[in-house]
């Protein structure tokens, strides 16, 4: 394994430069700056909306200043709210190449495009230079998340996933598990496996606060193709969605964006705080895929069942398929068959020990399938979190101290 | 071909407290399956990852899948029957399924 080495201490399995939009208004521009670039290694991101939110400037600050980044161009409207300045002050603070267009300033569409595709070249030449330095399994953070689950996912994908994190986690891994309107009817055992009891009540209530929070909305985080595939309730789905965490101690609860302070197993609450506003928690699963990115996840392991096809931006989405009919269908979209399981032809331990080679793999520089095809998708909308209190890190300095 | 007796194991019992086994394949109505020294016949045309009643089960029982509760019956379910949205619920939020309609949704969720 090797990795780019960071101003704050992290290292990155990737080295790109981010196109990041900072409102609708400047997403077109944006995206035909890295069309014109046809480099796997310069991606797009962005925020829709006009309207500050501290939740997303907080993740946008984080995604720029991921590992995986080398560089990051903003591209602005002009009059849109988003902190420009803050961001690019943030990102030019970490030691990366950074640079900011103002549409309204720049001359407009065209010119703009111009300007960014050099300033993409000028970019991608200066952080050619950075040679990567070894890297280490205990230097990951690693996400687990399920999508288009069905009757297979909880006995194939998620136990072999969950070994898999079992092995990162003994080898000194930060790994991130998440969903807890998926973990719903699995809070008593989770508590269980915290290591305070402090931490175990901060669980009890986060999941709570999921069935709170989903009840209002009327929808659990269930989807009429999880019913085609054989799961019936919400509760039925989060057994199986459970298994992806394995079995080690939980040793925090943390939140979108904060970054875990050292290796172990934590969960991630991605639902919001206070009273329901903006919608959905998580209005599909990129969405979640990209609050794993913020937590600092290098790399994020997927299981499906009906199959899924997305990757992910920034960072290399890893896909183990848990059912064997849709693997032999979408085995292109595939990096895993963990469908083999059910048909008698390898074991959970087995193909848990090929997710975790994956991982090293992938780590290594190797591209998984998703990042072959171009899938880069993005998303990140309104949300409103409170900061998580002392006792959900209760192994890290802070949490001591408090 | 050779057909290995794994192959022909057509149920999965995840838990022993289990009220329902899951296909492992795709099974047709009429087969005969075993689980432990019960031998269950299906009812229905069944794809792989369903489940399927292991006892009669009453209207309003828990039905059991990893050895935990995954909701509860709406009606009578007999062996061999695939248990679904059409006879059993959520306990905490009622499930959609495609077309906006909730089949088997209990409570105002």
């Amino acid at each position: 394994m090797r990795g780019w080495a960071r101003a704050d201490g992290r290292k990155g399995i990737r080295n790109i430069v981010a196109v990041v939009y900072l409102v609708e208004c400047a997403h077109h521009v944006a995206r035909e700056i890295v069309s014109a670039c046809r480099d796997d290694d310069v991606h797009l991101i962005g925020f829709p909306g006009c309207y500050p939110n501290e939740y997303a400037s907080h993740m946008m600050r984080r995604l720029c200043t991921h590992p995986n980044v080398g560089a990051v161009l903003l591209v602005s409207l002009g009059c849109e709210s988003f902190d420009r300045d803050g961001l690019l002050a943030a990102v030019a603070g970490s030691g990366r190449p950074a640079e900011l267009l103002v549409i309204q300033q720049s001359g407009g569409t065209r010119k703009t495009i111009e300007s960014g595709r050099a300033a993409v070249t000028r970019m991608k030449s200066q952080i050619a230079a950075w040679q990567p330095v070894p890297m280490q399994v205990s230097e990951l953070v690693v996400g687990t998340i399920c999508g288009g689950s069905d009757g297979t996912s909880g006995l194939t994908a998620n136990p072999a996933m969950g070994r898999a994190f079992d092995g990162l986690v003994a080898q000194g891994a930060a790994c991130i598990f998440e969903e807890t309107g998926e973990l719903i009817g699995c809070e008593g055992h989770m508590a269980a496996r915290a290591v305070t009891p402090a931490l175990a009540a901060e669980i009890t209530r986060c999941v709570a606060k999921a069935a709170r929070y989903y009840s209002v909305l009327g929808y659990g985080s269930f989807a009429p193709g999880n019913a085609d595939g054989g799961l019936t309730t919400v509760e039925e789905k989060s057994m199986g969605a459970y298994a992806k965490s394995g079995a080690a101690q939980i040793c925090g609860l943390l939140k979108p964006g904060d970054l875990p302070p050292g290796g172990g197993l934590y969960l991630l609450d991605v639902v919001p705080d206070g009273e329901v506003r903006f919608g959905f928690p998580n209005i599909s699963d990129n969405a979640e895929i990209v609050e794993l990115i913020a937590c600092g996840a290098h790399t994020v392991l997927f299981s499906t069942g009906r199959g899924s096809v997305v990757g992910s931006a920034i960072a290399p989405v890893i896909k183990v398929c848990a059912n064997p009919e849709t693997y032999r269908r979408m085995a292109d979209d595939m990096d895993v068959d963990a469908g083999r399981i059910l048909e008698g032809a390898a074991t959970v331990d087995e193909v848990g020990e090929e997710i975790l080679g994956r991982v090293i793999g992938a780590a290594g520089g190797m591209r998984t399938k998703s990042e072959e095809m171009g899938h880069r998708e993005f998303i990140l909308t309104y949300k409103a979190f409170e900061p998580i209190g002392p006792a959900c890190l209760p192994l890290s300095p802070r949490g001591r101290a408090a | 071909m050779v057909r290995h007796a794994s192959i022909e194991r057509g149920l999965l019992l995840l838990s022993p407290a289990d009220n329902v086994a899951v296909t492992r394949v795709a099974l047709a109505a009429g087969s005969t399956h075993h689980v432990g020294t019960a031998a269950i016949v299906i009812r229905a045309d069944v794809a792989a990852g369903f489940k399927i009643a292991l006892c009669e089960i009453a209207s309003g029982e828990k039905i059991v899948k990893y050895g935990a509760p995954i909701g509860s019956a709406t009606r009578v379910i007999q062996p061999g029957e695939v248990v679904h949205l059409d006879n059993m619920k959520s306990d905490y939020i009622a499930t959609h399924a495609r077309g906006g309609a909730a089949p088997a949704a209990g409570g105002a969720g």
